[in-house]
C-alpha cells in the first residue's frame, strides 16, 4: 500500500540525529547567541520608519478627524475596515495551527506553532487599532464596554459591531495567554542557558520560576488541551462575527448567508500564507533546517491550497447565487465588480487567489521554498484585494444611482496600511531576538514519541 | 554538619531511566509527596508513577466558563430590560438570540483566565527563587536531563540510606541540595 504515494521521499519532521541536547542548544542559541546581523538591523530600522509613519498618521487623524481619508458617503468603509479584516484573518491561521492541529495530533505542527502563535498575537494587536481609530471620536471607544456610568448609556447588544468588540477582546487575551503559558518551559530553558546574569534574570522573571516538575507538566498539559479546544471555537466564532459585521447589513454584496464560512476559509488561507512568508526566511536565517524541513513547507503549501479552494468555491457561489436569485441589485453589483471601474481589483483577486495557487498542485512547485514563498506573498496581496473588493465595490454603487460615488485612497489611507505592516514586523523582529522561536519542549516530546515508535516496531 | 537539606537529587540521561527510578522509589516506600520528578518535556505516565493526586484545572475552567457566560448574559438582560429599556422598532427588550454571541465569547475568555489561574496556583508559581536553582546540575533539567528529588522534609529521610538507595538506580550523579 505504501508504494502508492512516494511520501517517504520527504524528510522527517525532525532531521535524523537530533537529540534533546541539540534541540535545546540550537533553538535557544538562536535567541541568546545568534549575531544580530545587518539584515535584521536594516529590517528593524525600516519597520521603525513605518511605525513612525503610523504614529504621525494617528496624531494627524486625532487632530484633523476622519476627513483625512478618502472615504465618504456612499463609501463610508474603506481601507481601514479592509486592513482590519485582513490582519485579524492572518491571526486566525496561527491559532488554527496551534490549536486545531494539536487536537488532531499533527505532530509536525510542533515546529511551527510557536512563531505562528506569535504571528497571531501581533496580527490581532495590529488589527485592533483599525476599528478604534475608524470611529469618528476614537477617544470614546470605551463606550463599547458596559460600565455603570452617569449617562446611563449601555452598549447596543443587538449589533454585530458590538459582538465584534467582545470577539476581538476575547480573542486577543486568549491568544496572548495561550502563547505565553505555552512558552513558560522554553523561557525556563533560556534562563538556564543564559550566558550572563542580566539575561538569566530577564528570562527568570518571564518564566515565573518554571522548573519542569512532573505535577506542573500535568497541569500545563491539561490546560493546553482544554484551551486548544476552546481556541478552535474562538477562531470560528470570532471570524464569523467579523463576517456578520457585513452580512447583517442590507447592501447587496454583503447581505449573504455564506459570509461566515467564507470569511473563515479566507482567514485560514491568508494565515497559512503568512506562516509561510515568516517561516521560510526564519528557517534560512537561523539555520532551523533540521526542524523546519521540506516536509513542513510542503504540508503548509497543501493546507494553503486546500483553504484557497474553499475561498474559490465561495467566489463561485457568490456569483452563482447573484444570477440564480435574479435579484437585479445583486446582479448589478456582481457586474460592477467584474467590469466596473474597480474591475482590476476583482481580476487581481482572481489572479492571486484562484489562478496562482493552482501551481501548488505540482509537487515540484511545493518543494521549491522560493516558489512557495512567492505564491504565499501573492496570496497575501490577493486577500487584501479581496477585502477591499468586498468592502468598497459593495458600497460604491448600491440601490440608488443618485447616491453612487467612487472611492480613491488618500496618502493617509496608504500610510496606515504601510504603517500597520511596519508595526507587525517591528513586533515580530523583536520576537526573533528576545523569545524562543520554536517550541523546544514540544519538539523534545515529538522526539520521544518517535523513539518510542521506533522501539516498538 | 547540620545544614538542613532540601533533598537529594539524582540525575538521569533518559526519560525511561527516570520513570523506572520513580517506580522503584515508590516501591521502596517513599511517599508521593516526598519525591518529585523533573523533566525537560512532559513524560507520559510520570505524574501517575509519582502518585500525583488529581488536579482541578478542567474543573476551574468549567467554573470560569459558567461564571463568565452567565454573568455576561445576565448583564445584557439587566441593561437592556431593567436598567435602560429602549423600544427600538418594536424589537423585544429581551432579544435573547442576539445576546448569545457576547456571552459565548466571554464564556471562552473566562474559562481560559480561570484555567491559567488554576495552573499557576496549583503549581505555586510564580516562584523565582527555589533551592533547586542553586544546584549547578539542575540547570540541565530544562534542556536534556531528567531528575529525581527525594525531599529532606520527610520524617523517615536519612541522608546516608537515601544516598545509597539512589546509587542503586545507576544515576549519572547524586547531589545534595541545601535548603535556602
Amino acid at each position: 500500500m505504501s508504494a502508492v504515494l512516494p511520501r517517504d521521499v520527504l524528510p522527517p519532521v525532525i532531521a535524523p540525529g537530533e537529540t534533546n541536547t541539540s534541540i535545546s542548544a540550537k533553538i535557544s542559541d538562536a535567541t541568546l547567541r545568534h549575531p544580530t546581523g545587518w539584515l535584521w538591523i536594516g529590517g528593524f530600522l525600516l519597520s521603525l520608519l513605518a511605525c513612525a509613519l503610523l504614529f504621525v498618521g494617528t496624531c494627524w487623524l486625532l487632530y484633523a478627524g476622519i476627513g483625512i481619508f478618502g472615504l465618504n458617503i456612499p463609501v463610508a468603509w474603506s481601507f481601514f475596515i479592509a486592513n482590519y479584516v485582513w490582519w485579524i484573518a492572518i491571526g486566525m491561521g496561527g491559532t488554527f495551527i496551534s490549536a486545531a492541529m494539536f487536537l488532531t495530533r499533527q505532530g509536525w505542527r510542533n515546529s511551527i506553532n510557536r512563531f505562528a502563535e506569535a504571528m497571531t498575537v501581533f496580527a490581532v494587536s495590529v488589527s485592533g487599532i483599525f476599528p478604534i481609530l475608524h470611529l469618528g471620536r476614537p477617544w470614546f471607544f470605551y463606550w463599547l464596554f458596559p460600565y455603570p456610568d452617569v449617562m446611563n448609556v449601555w452598549p447596543q447588544w443587538r449589533s454585530s459591531l458590538e459582538w465584534d468588540f467582545w470577539a476581538i477582546l476575547a480573542y486577543l487575551i486568549v491568544s496572548i495567554v495561550y502563547w505565553y503559558v505555552g512558552m513558560l518551559p522554553d523561557l525556563a530553558t533560556l534562563r538556564d542557558r543564559a550566558p550572563n546574569l542580566a539575561q538569566a534574570r530577564f528570562y527568570g522573571l518571564l518564566s515565573l520560576g518554571w522548573r519542569g516538575e512532573a505535577r506542573h507538566w500535568m497541569r500545563l498539559e491539561k490546560f493546553n488541551l482544554v484551551t486548544a479546544g476552546l481556541a478552535v471555537t474562538l477562531v470560528f466564532s470570532v471570524h464569523s462575527m467579523v463576517a456578520l459585521d457585513f452580512s447583517e447589513g442590507l447592501v447587496p454584496g454583503w447581505h449573504e448567508t455564506i459570509f461566515p464560512p467564507f470569511f473563515i476559509a479566507g482567514a485560514l488561507f491568508s494565515g497559512f500564507a503568512m506562516v509561510l512568508v515568516l517561516g521560510i526566511p526564519l528557517r534560512k536565517w537561523f539555520g532551523f533546517e533540521a526542524y523546519l524541513t521540506e516536509r513542513h513547507i510542503v504540508n503548509m503549501a497543501k493546507m494553503m491550497l486546500a483553504a484557497g479552494l474553499f475561498v474559490d468555491y465561495s467566489y463561485f457561489s457568490e456569483i452563482f447565487t447573484a444570477f440564480y436569485s435574479m435579484d437585479k441589485y445583486d446582479v448589478a453589483m456582481t457586474m460592477h465588480r467584474v467590469v466596473g471601474p474597480y474591475a482590476w481589483v476583482f481580476w487581481g483577486t482572481i489572479l492571486f487567489n484562484v489562478l496562482l495557487i493552482q501551481l501548488l498542485w505540482f509537487p515540484r512547485v511545493r518543494r521549491n521554498a522560493g516558489a512557495v514563498f512567492a505564491i504565499a506573498l501573492g496570496v497575501l496581496v490577493g486577500m487584501w484585494l479581496e477585502r477591499f473588493m468586498l468592502v468598497v465595490t459593495s458600497l460604491y454603487e448600491d440601490f440608488l444611482p443618485s447616491a453612487w460615488g467612487m472611492f480613491w485612497p488618500t496618502f493617509w489611507d496608504i500610510a496606515f496600511l504601510i504603517g500597520s505592516i511596519g508595526l507587525f514586523f517591528f513586533m515580530f523582529l523583536l520576537f526573533t531576538r528576545l523569545l524562543p522561536m520554536l517550541s523546544m519542549f514540544e519538539l523534545r516530546k515529538l522526539l520521544a514519541a518517535r523513539r518510542r515508535a521506533e522501539t516498538q516496531r | 554538619m547540620n545544614a538542613r537539606l532540601h533533598g537529594l537529587l539524582a540525575e538521569f540521561a533518559e526519560a525511561e531511566h527516570l520513570l523506572a527510578a520513580v517506580r522503584r522509589a515508590r516501591e521502596e516506600g517513599y511517599c508521593a509527596s516526598c519525591i518529585e520528578a523533573y523533566s525537560p518535556y512532559p513524560v507520559e505516565g510520570l505524574a501517575e508513577a509519582l502518585g500525583a493526586r488529581h488536579h482541578r484545572v478542567p474543573f476551574w475552567m468549567l467554573v470560569g466558563a459558567l461564571v463568565g457566560g452567565a454573568f455576561t448574559y445576565w448583564l445584557e438582560w439587566y441593561s437592556a430590560v431593567v436598567n435602560y429599556p429602549i423600544n427600538a422598532g418594536g424589537r423585544p427588550l429581551f432579544s435573547w438570540p442576539a445576546f448569545i454571541p457576547p456571552a459565548v465569547e466571554m464564556t471562552i475568555l473566562w474559562a481560559v483566565l480561570f484555567g491559567i489561574g488554576a495552573v499557576l496556583f496549583g503549581a505555586r508559581l510564580p516562584r523565582v527563587r527555589h533551592p533547586l536553582f542553586e544546584s549547578h546540575e539542575f540547570e540541565r533539567a530544562t534542556s536534556d536531563r531528567f531528575f529525581l528529588l527525594v525531599r529532606g522534609n520527610d520524617p523517615r529521610f536519612d541522608a546516608q540510606a537515601t544516598q545509597s538507595f539512589l546509587g542503586t538506580l545507576s544515576p549519572l550523579s547524586v547531589v545534595e541540595v541545601a535548603e535556602e
